[in-house]
């Protein structure tokens, strides 16, 4: 039965509110549903869909939430306006969720009491159950067709245009073209109904634009992988671990396509998935030290495991690229929920005295760019290389500027000597600083008959590779190691700074993930009367304009996903910076931070200071 | 000292292999190991079946773990690479470095400690694979350089040098290779060098995983009576199933046989085991026959040596990967970038 009640004035809005669908896991819903965000995003409007999934196969709580932003606002916003509530056991929470004014749908097959419904929502009941029921008598149709239903029944009640979602059906059953007929009479279902039975459109809608652009619909992992592709990486190692797999996946996927050798129909590349990770990074260093480009992929808790190889690689100097999908830690904590909670871990992964070049790309484009730059980094810097992504990153599809190569760039395979150099005598000495840089010359095994052998370990060694355990060479060792790391400062990607229109005595600091909630939180700062300059950092070591920065302001904000405040702390210790200066904002409940939690929480500081304002004497 | 290279100088008169290369070149520094300690005679071996089998002295990456055992790459074949990793992990660096490299010789150096303890996984799923490799193990039975705690392949029953009896069950490398698939795998005895050195040359020529157990005795923690792994003891219980000869392709077969007595055995590289067999009726190529013969005769207190298993037809991990004959080390920029124009086309596809 269909029923329509409403107290508050129901919310009116185009091409700017927020879906959210809550579904069972394993009921085919996440394709439906991605269906749906991308025939708006085919309609000429921006949309940033979000999969909140739990580590499970079948029959536990989902949610896809579908961001449609005209403005391109394309992080999580919080919130939902439209409510799709598929899902019983989490039914009371999710009408709860929703904003005031907003649309419940849900299957009114079932008889629901009033007392289930709130008075300032609009209900809006279709009985999908009983219409499968009718239509189909298979029960894994009934269920796969219904996400199909009330897509199509949503497509009217947002006034969304029916060829889009007609013609992503096709391409999504391409090759297997006795679907599309199904899938589209179920389309029409559930379109038909909405349109007989309930009152369309409701005030959320959505209207053709043309705001899309050139842009690209990827998910980070993917364009990572692709990255890896680009960068020239043969040989890819690694351990299924959630979120990371789907990396290992791509980078299989894409090599398959575009990495065979069109004569002999071989491979350019070697995949294998190990045991574990200390065999994942084990084989990376195996592989680096031999010359070719190698990566794993992984997350925490394989971060964890590989922490003894880790060391040994920047002791011993060999370049690797790990890319780390962050997920919500400690231990196996929230494995299927994102945080950017590894910094500390990977920037001093490994006992003694270690620090590693560390990426932070903030969308599927720069995770590309920086997959690709993570080779030539290692192999310039003969260490290992970390490309932090996370889980809203990696596993999201997100609307993204497309993918640029430039056709002259050269691999930068760093400095290896050669048998023709050897043979002409020069002066090899595998931790020589000859360049004072603090990056020695190194030889791929094999490379000449009597020159430039050397033994590579974890031990302690001389400039000349010979075993030391005297306290001398130690030093003059891990003294250039300190130089090779500032050296890294200047070739890793640098941080973005935008100032204010408005001079400021406060600024921000973010990075990664948290990126597009900043860009749209900084506008509700300011109509909040406030002024910010912002920086988003794009790597560690930190370049010298981080402490100009924050020498620049009074108080700078450290914005980012993690109880502990990672990396402020890294700030703190690496820049050597006074900590009342760096003010923590924290979000870490393994959801993406939105840009209404920035806003308050930076907003409610400002507001506070405003009020009784600190006398600063410096 | 292990920073001390050994001398240069030697008879003007030293024989020189095939590539005109002398013993000495295929040497590496001074051993820093005890006196009589057997993984110096398997050096020595190393060093024998490389320049018997006129091996370029730079194409061999010598891998290796922690450990005593671990610590000898540095002592032969100075002008190859070297990798002394960490502990229980040669097998996955190896796995990686042969991926990057296929056109190299892979000499595996690890223990008993390194592999049947902390690198078990490792070794295991390393033979699994089929990794191209000689993989040995100078098994001893006891932690060298931690002094002389019991390893993983100790047998029960056996003693230590303080007079502890270990309790545990041992575990046997030889017939682990043996059930994970290794196409080579071998067993042999550090003070027999008779059979030791064609063996190696046998695993090195080997396409495939290759294992050598070598039952090497630690002087200064396990050479006492009450050990199962003392010169005395695996000399009386030393059971031979056969002696190898390896010829070389280039080398004409000169040795006269008698009749059904060898079998020959022709190895991928082009070479031929010669095979001469001291148990009549055992099958090298029987793999679960050879699994219960180990079985049968560790029962009865002996070690089986020999080439235990060799497959005739055996391949490695890049045929299962089905990798380009380059080694991947080499490709570049044009051979591994799609470039701009497959980004066009991937990113049309991504709308």
């Amino acid at each position: 039965m269909p029923t329509a009640k409403s107290s508050a004035s129901p919310i009116s809005r185009v091409n700017d509110f927020v879906v959210r669908f809550a579904n069972v896991n394993g009921s085919g819903s996440a394709s439906a549903n991605e269906m749906f965000a991308r025939a708006i995003m085919r309609m000429g409007v921006p949309v940033a869909p979000r999969n909140i999934f739990p580590s499970n196969i079948q029959g536990l709580p989902t949610w896809y939430e579908v961001r449609v932003t005209e403005a391109s606002h394309l992080g999580a916003r919080g919130g939902s306006d439209l409510m799709v509530a598929m899902n019983p056991q989490t039914f009371d929470k999710d009408i709860a969720s929703i904003e005031p004014g907003g649309y419940l749908f849900y299957d009114s097959t079932k008889e629901l009491p009033a007392s289930k419904f709130r008075a300032d929502i609009t209900v809006i009941g279709m009985p999908l159950t009983a219409i499968c029921n009718r239509e189909y008598t298979d029960p894994r149709q009934r269920q796969l067709f219904k996400n199909i239903i009330y897509i199509g029944a949503l497509s009217a009640l947002l006034d969304m245009d029916m060829t889009a979602l007609e013609k992503l059906i096709g391409e999504q059953y391409k090759g297997k073209e006795k679907l599309i007929e199904p899938n589209l009479k179920a389309l029409n279902i559930g379109r038909d109904y909405a349109i007989l039975n309930l009152q369309c459109p409701i005030g959320l809608r959505v209207r053709k634009a043309d705001k899309v652009g050139d842009r690209i619909f990827i998910e980070g992992n993917a364009a990572a992988a692709l990255g890896a592709v680009y960068g020239g990486a043969t040989v890819c190692a690694w351990y299924p671990i959630t979120p990371s797999s789907g990396l290992a996946d791509a980078f299989t996927k894409y090599c398959e396509k575009l990495r065979i050798d069109p004569e002999t129909k071989k491979a350019k590349y070697a995949i294998v998935q190990a045991e574990d990770e200390l065999a994942s990074i084990g084989m990376v260093i195996g592989a680096s030290w031999n010359g070719a480009r190698a990566f794993t992929a992984t997350s925490g808790p394989g971060i964890s495991l590989m922490q003894e190889f880790i060391g040994l690689a920047y002791f011993a100097e060999i370049p690797a690229v790990i890319f780390d999908v962050q997920r919500a830690g400690p231990s196996t904590g929230m494995p299927t929920r994102t945080q950017q909670c590894d910094i500390i871990s990977c920037a001093y992964a490994s006992h003694g005295d270690t620090k590693h070049v560390l990426l932070f790309p903030e969308n599927p484009a720069e995770a590309f760019e920086f997959g690709a730059i993570a080779f030539d980094l290692a192999d310039r810097l003969q260490t290992p290389i970390f490309v932090m992504l996370d889980l809203d990153i990696g596993m999201n599809h997100h609307l993204s500027r497309p993918l640029v190569w430039d056709d002259a760039r050269k691999f930068d395979r760093g400095k290896v000597m050669t048998a023709e150099e050897l043979e002409a005598g020069k002066d090899f000495g595998r931790y020589l600083d000859v360049d004072g840089d603090g990056i020695p010359y190194r030889t791929y095994p094999g490379t000449h008959p009597t020159k430039g052998s050397f033994f590579t370990r974890g031990t302690s060694r001389d400039r000349y590779a010979k075993y030391t355990e005297e306290g001398a060479p130690y030093v003059d060792n891990m003294q250039r190691l300190v130089r090779k790391f500032d050296t890294a400062k200047d070739l890793v990607p640098r941080p973005l700074q935008s100032n204010s229109v408005n001079q400021t005595k406060y600024g921000v600091i973010y990075f990664g993930s948290t990126s597009p909630a900043m860009d749209e939180a900084i506008h509700m700062i300011e109509s909040r009367g406030h002024t910010l300059d912002r920086m988003r950092l794009r790597a560690f070591p930190f370049h010298s304009s981080v402490n100009s920065f924050v020498a620049d302001h009074d108080f700078v904000f450290v914005v980012e996903q993690n109880r502990d405040a990672q990396l402020r702390s890294l700030i703190v210790n690496e820049c050597g910076i006074d900590p009342v200066r760096l003010v923590p904002i924290l979000h870490y409940d393994g959801t993406p931070i939105t840009a209404r939690f920035i806003a308050k929480a930076i907003g409610d500081h400002l507001d506070q200071l405003k009020v009784t304002p600190l006398k600063v004497n410096s | 000292m292990t920073y001390l290279a050994k001398p240069k100088f030697h008879h003007p008169n030293l024989p020189k292999n095939d590539l005109g290369y002398t013993h000495r070149d295929y040497e590496g520094t001074v051993s820093t190991l005890c006196a009589g300690c057997g993984h110096d005679s398997i050096t020595a071996a190393i060093i024998q079946a490389c320049f018997e089998l006129s091996i370029e002295p730079h194409r061999v990456a010598k891998i290796s773990g922690i450990g005593c055992s671990s610590k000898t790459p540095t002592y032969f074949l100075g002008n190859s690479h070297g990798f002394n990793s960490v502990h229980g992990r040669m097998p996955s660096v190896l796995t990686g470095a042969n991926l990057a490299n296929r056109d190299l010789i892979y000499l595996g150096v690890s223990g008993d400690g390194d592999s049947a303890s902390i690198g078990f996984g490792q070794f295991a799923h390393a033979l699994r694979r089929g990794v191209n490799m000689a993989y040995i193990v100078e098994n001893n039975g006891v932690y060298g350089l931690t002094k002389g705690q019991f390893s993983a392949t100790a047998d029960r029953g056996s003693k230590s040098k303080r007079g502890v009896t270990n309790t545990d069950n041992s575990i046997d490398l030889a017939a682990i290779a043996l059930q994970l698939g290794a196409s080579f795998v071998a067993r042999s005895f550090s003070g027999d060098k008779h059979q030791l050195v064609p063996i190696i040359k046998a695993a090195i020529s080997h396409r495939g995983a290759a294992f050598i157990d070598i039952i090497s005795p630690c002087v200064a923690f396990n050479n006492h009576a009450g050990s199962t792994k003392s010169f005395d003891f695996v000399r009386e219980h030393n059971e031979a199933v056969n002696r190898l000869d390896v010829i070389s392709s280039r080398m004409p077969i000169e040795v006269k046989y008698a009749p059904g007595t060898v079998e020959i055995v022709e190895q991928h590289d082009g070479s031929t085991i010669a095979l001469r067999k001291l148990d009549a009726d055992y099958d090298v190529h029987d793999r679960s026959a050879a699994l219960g013969f180990l079985q049968h005769h560790a029962a009865k207190g002996q070690i089986v040596t020999g080439l235990l298993h060799v497959e005739k037809d055996s391949d490695d991990l890049h045929a299962h990967l089905h990798t380009v004959d380059a080694p991947l080390n080499a490709l570049n920029e044009k051979e591994l970038c799609p470039g701009q124009a497959a980004l066009d086309t991937f990113n049309a596809s991504m709308r």
